[in-house]
C-alpha cells in the first residue's frame, strides 16, 4: 500500500527529474536549432532573387551576393548600414538581419494607434547578382490560421517586382497554403508596386483574377487562390503594410 | 535456481512479430489513425514519424517497466503521461536541431505522439505488468506495426499523388506523363489515406482468417 506522503514525494521527485532532463536537452540543442532557423531565413532571402541554395552553401552565397543590409525607419531615415563583405557597420549598430519583424510591426501598430512611442526600424537587403542590383524587403503578416511571411525583391528602379517568396505557419493545405507554391509566386514577377508617377499602389491579390481589374491597374494585381480568399487578402494586406514603410526611403532614392 | 529465459525466446519473438500482423495497432486495434492520415502524404515524414514513435514507445515502455513496482496505482496514468510527454519533447527538440526540414513537415504531429493511443495502451496494458526486456520488445513491435502501415500508405500516396518516391520522380522517368498520365491530387488529401487504410485492412483480413469476426 502506498501512503499519501509517498505519492506526493514520488510525484514531486519525478517532475523535478523530468524538468532537469528537459532543460538540459533544450540548452544543449539550442545552438543547433537557432542555426537551422537562421539558415532558413538566409535561404528564403536568396530565393526571392531566384538564387537556389541549400543548407551547406547558404551562408557562403549570402555573403557573396548580399552586399549591404540597411535598417530604415518608416520616415525613410537609414539608422543602420551593415556591410556583409567586411562584416562591419558603416552606420548604427543594429544588424538589420537580426531585426525581428514581428516586434517591429507591433511597434508600428502601437505607434499608429498612439499606444506606444517606440520607433520601428525595418530591414532592407541589397543584393548584387550577375551585375544587377536588387532590393529585398522582408514581409510579415497575419494569415487565416497563423502568421504568414515572405520576402519580395525589387529591381533597381525600386518599382518592379523581381521575385517573391511566401511562407506560412498553418494555412489550409490545398487552399491558403498554395501561397507557398511557385505557381502562385511566379505571378508577382514583373508587377509594379508604384504607378508611373511613383504613387504607392502595392500589389494586390485579386479575387476573380487580375484580368477583372481596369487595364491600367492590371500591372498591380495578381490572381487570388480559389477557396483561399482570406489568405489571399492577407497577402495583399501584408504587402501593403510592409512595403508602405519603405515608400519614403524609396522616394528619396528614385528622385535623386 | 530459476532457469534464465533466452533473450529471443518464442514468447519474446511473438512480442515483436504479432503487432506486425494479427495484433497490428492500426489495422486491427484501429489506434493512432489520426497521425496515420496526417503524415503519410510523403514517404520521408512517414518514416521519420515511425522512427520517432518507435524511440518514444520503446523507451517509455522500458522506463515504465523499470519503475512499475514503485508507481502508486492511484497516479499511474499521470506518471505514464509524464514519461511519454518528456520523451516526445526530447524527440521534437532533437528533430528541430538535426532534421529541421522534416520537423517542419511533421509540425504538430510529433507533439501529438503524446496523445497517440498506442503509447498509453502499451504502457498500461503491457509495461505495467512485465519486465523491462519484454516491454522493450513489445514497444519495438508495436511501433514497427504502426510504422509499417504508415510506410505502406505513404508509398501509395506519394507514388499516385505526387508521382515520386522519396522525391525521385518515378512516374516522369518511366515516361507516363508523356502518354497523358496525371497525378491524382486526391491522394494527397487525408480522405484517401483513410481509404488506403481501409484497403489495407480488407487485404489483411481476407488473407488472415483469424481476423475474420463471427457473425
Amino acid at each position: 500500500m502506498f501512503t499519501n506522503r509517498y505519492i506526493f514525494t514520488y510525484a514531486a521527485v519525478m517532475v523535478i527529474v523530468v524538468a532537469a532532463i528537459l532543460s538540459f536537452a533544450a540548452t544543449v540543442l539550442k545552438p543547433y536549432q537557432e542555426k537551422n532557423v537562421r539558415t532558413e531565413k538566409i535561404m528564403d532571402i536568396l530565393k526571392s532573387v531566384n538564387i537556389e541554395s541549400d543548407k551547406s552553401n547558404a551562408e557562403e552565397l549570402y555573403d557573396k551576393y548580399i552586399t549591404e543590409e540597411l535598417a530604415i525607419t518608416p520616415e525613410g531615415e537609414v539608422v543602420s548600414l551593415y556591410k556583409t563583405g567586411s562584416k562591419s557597420f558603416e552606420k548604427g549598430d543594429i544588424r538589420p538581419f537580426d531585426i525581428n519583424m514581428k516586434v517591429e510591426l507591433s511597434k508600428l501598430e502601437k505607434l499608429k494607434s498612439g499606444k506606444g512611442n517606440e520607433k520601428p526600424v525595418f530591414p532592407l537587403y541589397v543584393c548584387s547578382y550577375e551585375n544587377k542590383t536588387y532590393y529585398i524587403i522582408p514581409l510579415r503578416g497575419k494569415g487565416l490560421w497563423g502568421p504568414i511571411w515572405g520576402n519580395i525583391s525589387l529591381l533597381d528602379d525600386f518599382k518592379t517586382v523581381y521575385g517573391v517568396t511566401f511562407g506560412h505557419k498553418g494555412e489550409t493545405p490545398g487552399l491558403g497554403a498554395e501561397i507557398a507554391t511557385s505557381a502562385f509566386q511566379k505571378q508577382f514577377a514583373g508587377k509594379t508596386i508604384f504607378d508611373d508617377s511613383y504613387g504607392f499602389t502595392s500589389v494586390k491579390v485579386v479575387k476573380g483574377g487580375a484580368a477583372t481589374l481596369p487595364a491600367n491597374e492590371q500591372i498591380h494585381g495578381v490572381d487570388a487562390i480559389s477557396g483561399g480568399t482570406i489568405t489571399s487578402n492577407s497577402v495583399s494586406e501584408m504587402l501593403k503594410v510592409c512595403l508602405e514603410n519603405y515608400v519614403p526611403y524609396i522616394k528619396q532614392h528614385v528622385t535623386n | 535456481m530459476k532457469q534464465k529465459e533466452p533473450l529471443f525466446s518464442a514468447k519474446n519473438k511473438k512480442l515483436i512479430f504479432n503487432p506486425l500482423n494479427k495484433e497490428n495497432p492500426i489495422t486491427v486495434q484501429v489506434l493512432g489513425i489520426c497521425s496515420a492520415l496526417a503524415v503519410t502524404a510523403k514517404l520521408e515524414p512517414a518514416i521519420v514519424m515511425s522512427i520517432s514513435v518507435m524511440a518514444v514507445l520503446a523507451l517509455a515502455n522500458v522506463i515504465i517497466s523499470v519503475m512499475r513496482n514503485t508507481i502508486p496505482p492511484r497516479i499511474r496514468i499521470i506518471v505514464q503521461l509524464v514519461v511519454i510527454a518528456a520523451l516526445v519533447i526530447l524527440v521534437d527538440q532533437v528533430l528541430k536541431a538535426f532534421a529541421y526540414d522534416v520537423s517542419k513537415q511533421l509540425s504538430v504531429f510529433v507533439g501529438l505522439i503524446i496523445t497517440n493511443c498506442i503509447l498509453m495502451g502499451r504502457l498500461e496494458a503491457f509495461a505495467m505488468g512485465n519486465k523491462p526486456w519484454p516491454s522493450f520488445l513489445d514497444g519495438l513491435g508495436n511501433a514497427a506495426g504502426y510504422g509499417i502501415i504508415l510506410i505502406i500508405i505513404a508509398f501509395f500516396r506519394e507514388l499516385l499523388g505526387s508521382g515520386t518516391i522519396f522525391n525521385y520522380p518515378v512516374m516522369e522517368k518511366i515516361g507516363l506523363y508523356s502518354i497523358g498520365y496525371k497525378n491524382n491530387g486526391m491522394m494527397i488529401l487525408p480522405p484517401m489515406a483513410l481509404i488506403t487504410v481501409g484497403i489495407i485492412i480488407w487485404v489483411q483480413r481476407s488473407r488472415n482468417k483469424e481476423l475474420i469476426e463471427d457473425k
